[in-house]
C-alpha cells in the first residue's frame, strides 16, 4: 500500500518505554478490564488502555473490531443500545465513570463528541452552537456571543458563517457542518473530545480541514478519534491503539507502529493484507 | 478560552436531572391515563350490560320493556350493512388504488384525485348523512334502505380502503413486476397476477378497518332517517333497516334507567364484533405480510 | 430447449403464438381496463363536488326564506318557533367552539405527553404494546363515547360541581378531548419517530437530558407534523357528533358558561334529523346551511394542516 511500511524492520517487543509518557501528562481516561456484551455478543474483551491528555489518540482497527463501540464507551453514549452489558472500569480523571452515582449528564458535559456523520440541529448556526451552553444554564446573551463566536473560530469556520449565522445549518456543506459539530462541541469547553471517524463522510478537501483542525485543537483538548483510514491515523495522532475482533493488539507511538509494529497482526493490518 | 464556569454548570446540573426524573413520570401518567380511560369504559359498559346480555337479547326485537328488549333487528341490520358497504368498497377503493399506483400519470389531474381523497377523508361523518340523504334517499328515491344507508357509508370509509391499498401496493417491490413483465405480460396481466396477490394482505387489513368504522357509524344514518325502532328484518336491499349504533343511540336516550343496562349490552355485541374484525385484521396482518 | 423437444411433442413458444391469435381481445382488455379505473377514481371526486354542490344549493334555498345577514349575524337561534322564528348560526359556533376548545385542552397535553413517552422515553417492547392500545381507543365507535359521557362522565362531574346541568359541555368536551387524544399521540408521535436519531444523539452527547433532547431538539424539529396533528385532531372535535347529541344537549346559546346544556351544529343537525320537520320547510334547509358552516370550518382545518405539513416540513 504505501512503499514505506513495506522495508523490513526489526520486531520489537511491546515496551513501556515506547511510550513517551513525560511525566507532565496526566491520564485522562484509564480502561480497566472493560468487557461489553451486545446481548450474548462479545463485542470488547479485556480492553486495558491508558490515554494521555493533550494527546491524540487514535484507535484503528478493521470494521466490526469494536473501535466505534469503545469510543461510545468513554463517554457511555453505548447505554443507548438495549441489552448492552458492560463489566469492568473506566476511570475519567480518576473517578469510575460506571459508577452509580456518577451523572452521564455530568460525564458527557467533560467529554464533548463529534459523529460519524455531521448532525448539527434544524436550528440556526448560531442556535446549534448555543445549544450547549443554553442547557448548562448560561443565559447571558453577551456571554453567549462571545461563546459562539469563539467556539466558532475555534472550529475554524468563523470567517465562513459570520455573516449568516442565523441562517438554517441544513445550508451549509458537509464539510462546515461537520466543523459546526465540533464548534457546538468546543461550546461547552469540553476535557476531552471523542471523534468517531469524523471525516468518513466528508470530501477530500474538508477532510483535510478537519485533520488540520485536529492537530490545532490538541494544545488544549485531549482527543480520541477512532478512524478507519491508516493514513489519517499517521498523519494526525500521536498514539495509536489496534483494535482486532474485540482486543487491544497493540498500543503505543503512532510512529512506532507504522514503523515498527510489535505484532504480526497489526502488521498485516497496516500493510493492508485483511481489513 | 475560558467564559463557562464549570462550577456553576455542575452546580446547575442536579435540578436538571430531576426535572429529567419528574417529566418522565408525567408522560408516563399521561400516557397511562389514555389506557386507564379505555380500561374504565370498557369496565363500565361490561359491568351495566352485561345482566342484560344473554342469548335472548340476541334473539329478541326491541321492546318497550327494557328485560325483554333484543338486538335481533339491528345486528340483522348491521349485517345487511356490512354485505352492501364491503363489496362496494373493495370495488371503488382498490380500483381507484390501482388507477392512482398504476395507471394514473404525475399529472395535476393525479395530484387533484389524491387532494381530493385526503380531504374527503376530514369531511365529519354527518355531512356525509346529509348528501346521503339529498342524492341517496330523496333523489334516487331509495328511501331509508339498506342501499341507501349501504353506498352512503361506503362513500364515507371510501378513503380508509383507498389510502391502505395505496400503500399495499406501493410496498410491492419492483422487482416482481419486472419479472412479469420480462416474460412478456401484459400490464393488467401483471396487476392481476402479481401485483395484486402480493398486496391482498395490506388490502384486507385496510377494508376490514373501514368496514369496522362503517358499522360503528352513528351520525350519517341519523341524518339519513333509519328508524331508531324496527321490529321486522329486511328482506333485500330495498328495505327498511336498523343497525347496531342506531339502537344503542335509541336506548341510551331513554330516560328509565333500566335502559342504560340495555344500552351498554348492545354496546358490548357492537364492540365484540368489532374486536373480532379488528382481530382478523391483524392476524392477516402478520400471518400474510411478507417481507421482500 | 433442447431437452424439452426431445421429450415433448410440442413447443411452449407454438403454443403461446397460437393462444396469442386466438385472444386479440386480450388488447382491448388492456384498454378498457385503465378507463374502468379511472371511473372509480373519479367516484371520489364527485363525491366531494356531489356534497359541495348539495350543501351550496339547499343553503342557497335556505337562504331565499332567511335572509343571509340574519344568518350569520342574528344572536339566536330559534329555528322551531313558529311566530319567532331566528336563524342566527352564531349560538351553534358558539357551542360546537366551546366543546372543541374543551377538548383541545384535554387532547393536546396529555397527546403530547404520551407522544414523547412513546418516542423519547419508552422502550421499543413498550411502544409496539402501548401504541396499538390507544389506536384501539381511536376505533371505539362515537356512540359509545356519548354513552360513557352520559353514564359516566356527567355524573362524576356532577359530584364535583354540583351547578352542572345534566347536558353540558364539560362533559362531551372532555370525552371528545379523549376520543381524539390517541390521533395527536400517534400522529405526533409518527412525526417525533421521524426525526433522525443522530440528532439525539448530538445533543445527549452535549451532555442533554432526555427531557432537554425531547424539548429542545426533537420537539422544534417535528413541529409541523406535531402542529398538523393537533389542527387535524380538532378538526375531527369540530365534527363529532354523537357525544354531543348524547350529552350535550339543545340548547343553543351564545354564553360562555360550560356548565350549562348547548347545542352544537352537528346535535342540531341530528336533532331536526329525528323530528318530523317535513321536506321543504325552512327547518328542513337549515340543516344543509348549517351542514355547509361545518363543512367550511372542517375543509378549513384540513386544508391548514396540509399547508403546514407540506410548508414547514424539515427535509433531515
Amino acid at each position: 500500500m504505501n512503499a514505506t511500511m513495506e522495508k523490513p524492520r526489526v520486531r520489537l517487543v511491546m515496551n513501556e518505554k515506547d511510550m513517551d509518557a513525560l511525566p507532565n501528562k496526566e491520564i485522562v481516561y484509564k480502561t480497566s478490564e472493560l468487557n461489553l456484551w451486545y446481548g450474548e455478543n462479545h463485542a470488547l474483551k479485556n480492553i486495558d488502555l491508558d490515554i494521555y491528555e493533550n494527546e491524540v489518540t487514535a484507535i484503528i482497527g478493521p470494521s466490526g473490531c469494536g473501535k466505534s463501540t469503545y469510543i461510545k464507551t468513554l463517554n457511555r453514549m453505548i447505554e443507548l443500545v438495549p441489552s448492552v452489558k458492560t463489566s469492568g472500569k473506566i476511570e475519567y480523571r480518576g473517578r469510575n465513570i460506571f459508577d452509580k452515582s456518577y451523572e452521564v449528564e455530568e460525564l458527557r458535559t467533560r467529554v464533548g463528541m463529534v459523529f460519524q456523520k455531521p448532525n448539527p440541529f434544524p436550528k440556526s448556526i448560531y442556535e446549534n452552537v448555543a445549544y450547549g451552553p443554553k442547557i448548562h444554564g448560561i443565559k447571558d446573551k453577551k456571554v453567549l456571543n462571545q461563546i459562539v463566536e469563539e467556539s466558532l473560530k475555534g472550529a475554524a469556520i468563523w470567517d465562513e458563517v459570520k455573516d449568516r449565522l442565523h441562517e438554517n445549518a441544513f445550508g451549509l456543506s458537509g464539510g462546515q457542518q461537520q466543523r459546526l459539530c465540533i464548534a457546538r462541541c468546543l461550546a461547552i469547553e469540553p476535557d476531552v473530545i471523542l471523534m468517531d471517524e469524523p471525516t468518513s463522510a466528508l470530501d477530500p478537501i474538508s477532510t483535510l480541514k478537519v485533520e488540520e483542525l485536529v492537530q490545532k485543537l490538541k494544545k488544549e483538548f485531549s482527543i480520541i478519534i477512532v478512524t478507519h483510514n491508516m493514513q489519517q491515523a499517521a498523519r494526525i495522532s500521536d498514539k495509536t491503539a489496534f483494535f482486532l475482533n474485540g482486543e487491544v493488539i497493540e498500543f503505543t507511538n503512532t510512529d512506532k507502529i507504522f514503523s515498527n509494529p510489535a505484532d504480526k497482526r497489526t502488521e498485516d493490518y497496516i500493510t493492508g493484507r485483511f481489513g | 478560552m475560558k467564559l463557562i464556569n464549570h462550577t456553576k454548570v455542575l452546580k446547575h446540573m442536579k435540578p436538571r436531572i430531576i426535572s429529567n426524573v419528574f417529566f418522565r413520570l408525567l408522560f408516563m401518567a399521561a400516557t397511562i391515563f389514555g389506557l386507564l380511560v379505555l380500561g374504565i369504559l370498557l369496565y363500565r359498559v361490561i359491568t351495566q350490560g352485561i345482566g342484560y346480555l344473554d342469548l335472548q337479547f340476541l334473539q329478541n326485537i326491541p321492546s318497550r320493556k327494557p328485560e325483554q328488549a333484543g338486538v335481533k333487528t339491528a345486528f340483522i341490520g348491521t349485517i345487511w350493512l356490512m354485505g352492501v358497504v364491503a363489496p362496494v368498497t373493495l370495488l371503488l377503493g382498490v380500483g381507484t388504488a390501482i388507477y392512482l399506483e398504476e395507471y394514473a400519470k404525475k399529472s395535476r389531474f393525479t395530484r387533484f384525485i389524491q387532494v381530493n381523497i385526503s380531504n374527503l377523508a376530514g369531511v365529519p361523518s354527518i355531512v356525509f348523512g346529509l348528501l346521503g340523504l339529498t342524492v341517496f334517499v330523496r333523489a334516487l328515491a331509495l328511501g331509508t334502505s339498506v342501499l341507501a344507508a349501504g353506498l352512503t357509508m361506503s362513500l364515507l370509509v371510501l378513503p380508509i380502503i383507498i389510502v391502505a391499498s395505496q400503500e399495499a401496493i406501493k410496498a410491492v417491490p419492483k422487482e416482481l413486476r419486472e419479472a412479469s413483465y420480462g416474460m412478456g405480460a401484459t400490464k393488467w396481466q401483471t396487476i392481476l397476477h402479481v401485483v395484486l396477490p402480493a398486496a391482498i394482505p395490506g388490502i384486507l387489513t385496510g377494508g376490514i378497518l373501514a368496514l369496522s368504522r362503517a358499522i360503528g357509524e352513528t351520525a350519517p344514518l341519523v341524518v339519513l332517517g333509519l328508524p331508531l325502532f324496527l321490529a321486522f328484518l329486511p328482506k333485500s336491499v330495498f328495505d327498511m333497516f336498523t343497525v347496531l349504533p342506531m339502537q344503542i343511540y335509541n336506548w341510551t336516550g331513554r330516560p328509565q334507567e333500566e335502559f342504560q343496562g340495555v344500552a351498554a349490552a348492545g354496546i358490548i355485541v357492537l364492540l365484540t364484533m368489532l374486536i373480532i374484525m379488528n382481530s382478523i385484521a391483524v392476524f392477516i396482518r402478520n400471518k400474510f405480510q411478507k417481507r421482500y | 430447449m433442447a431437452l424439452q423437444k426431445t421429450t415433448n411433442s410440442f413447443s411452449v413458444q407454438e403454443l403461446i403464438q397460437k393462444k396469442k391469435e386466438k385472444k386479440s381481445s386480450n388488447l382491448q382488455v388492456e384498454r378498457i381496463i385503465p378507463f374502468l379505473l379511472l371511473v372509480t377514481a373519479i367516484v371520489s371526486v364527485l363525491t366531494t363536488l356531489g356534497i359541495v354542490l348539495t350543501l351550496f344549493a339547499e343553503t342557497i334555498t335556505f337562504f331565499t326564506k332567511v335572509p343571509i345577514q340574519e344568518f350569520l349575524t342574528a344572536q339566536k337561534w330559534y329555528p322551531f318557533s313558529e311566530t319567532q322564528g331566528s336563524f342566527g348560526i352564531l349560538p351553534l359556533v358558539a357551542g360546537t367552539l366551546k366543546v372543541s376548545i374543551i377538548a383541545a385542552f384535554v387532547a393536546v397535553p396529555i397527546g403530547l405527553a404520551s407522544a414523547i413517552f412513546l418516542s423519547e422515553y419508552a422502550s421499543d417492547r413498550t411502544r409496539r404494546i402501548i401504541k396499538p392500545i390507544l389506536e384501539v381507543l381511536a376505533g371505539i365507535p362515537t356512540i359509545v363515547y356519548g354513552f360513557f359521557a352520559l353514564t359516566f362522565v356527567t355524573p362524576l362531574l356532577r359530584e364535583m360541581i354540583p351547578s352542572l346541568e345534566i347536558f353540558n359541555a364539560l362533559s362531551p368536551g372532555i370525552v371528545i378531548g379523549i376520543m381524539i387524544t390517541p390521533m395527536i399521540a400517534s400522529l405526533s408521535e409518527d412525526a417525533m419517530s421521524s426525526v433522525p436519531n443522530s440528532m439525539r444523539e448530538g445533543a445527549l452527547a452535549l451532555g442533554s437530558t432526555k427531557f432537554e433532547v425531547a424539548i429542545k431538539v426533537v420537539l422544534p424539529a417535528a413541529i409541523s407534523g406535531i402542529i398538523a396533528s393537533i389542527v387535524l385532531a380538532i378538526s375531527r372535535a369540530i365534527g363529532e357528533t354523537m357525544i354531543v347529541a348524547v350529552a350535550g344537549g339543545s340548547t343553543p346559546n351564545l354564553s360562555w358558561d360550560v356548565t350549562s346544556s348547548i347545542q352544537t351544529m352537528t346535535a342540531y343537525i341530528v336533532q331536526v334529523s329525528q323530528g318530523d320537520a317535513g321536506y321543504g320547510t325552512t327547518i328542513y334547509y337549515s340543516i344543509y346551511a348549517v351542514g355547509f358552516t361545518l363543512f367550511l370550518f372542517t375543509l378549513g382545518m384540513n386544508l391548514l394542516a396540509q399547508f403546514i405539513s407540506r410548508r414547514f416540513r424539515e427535509e433531515y
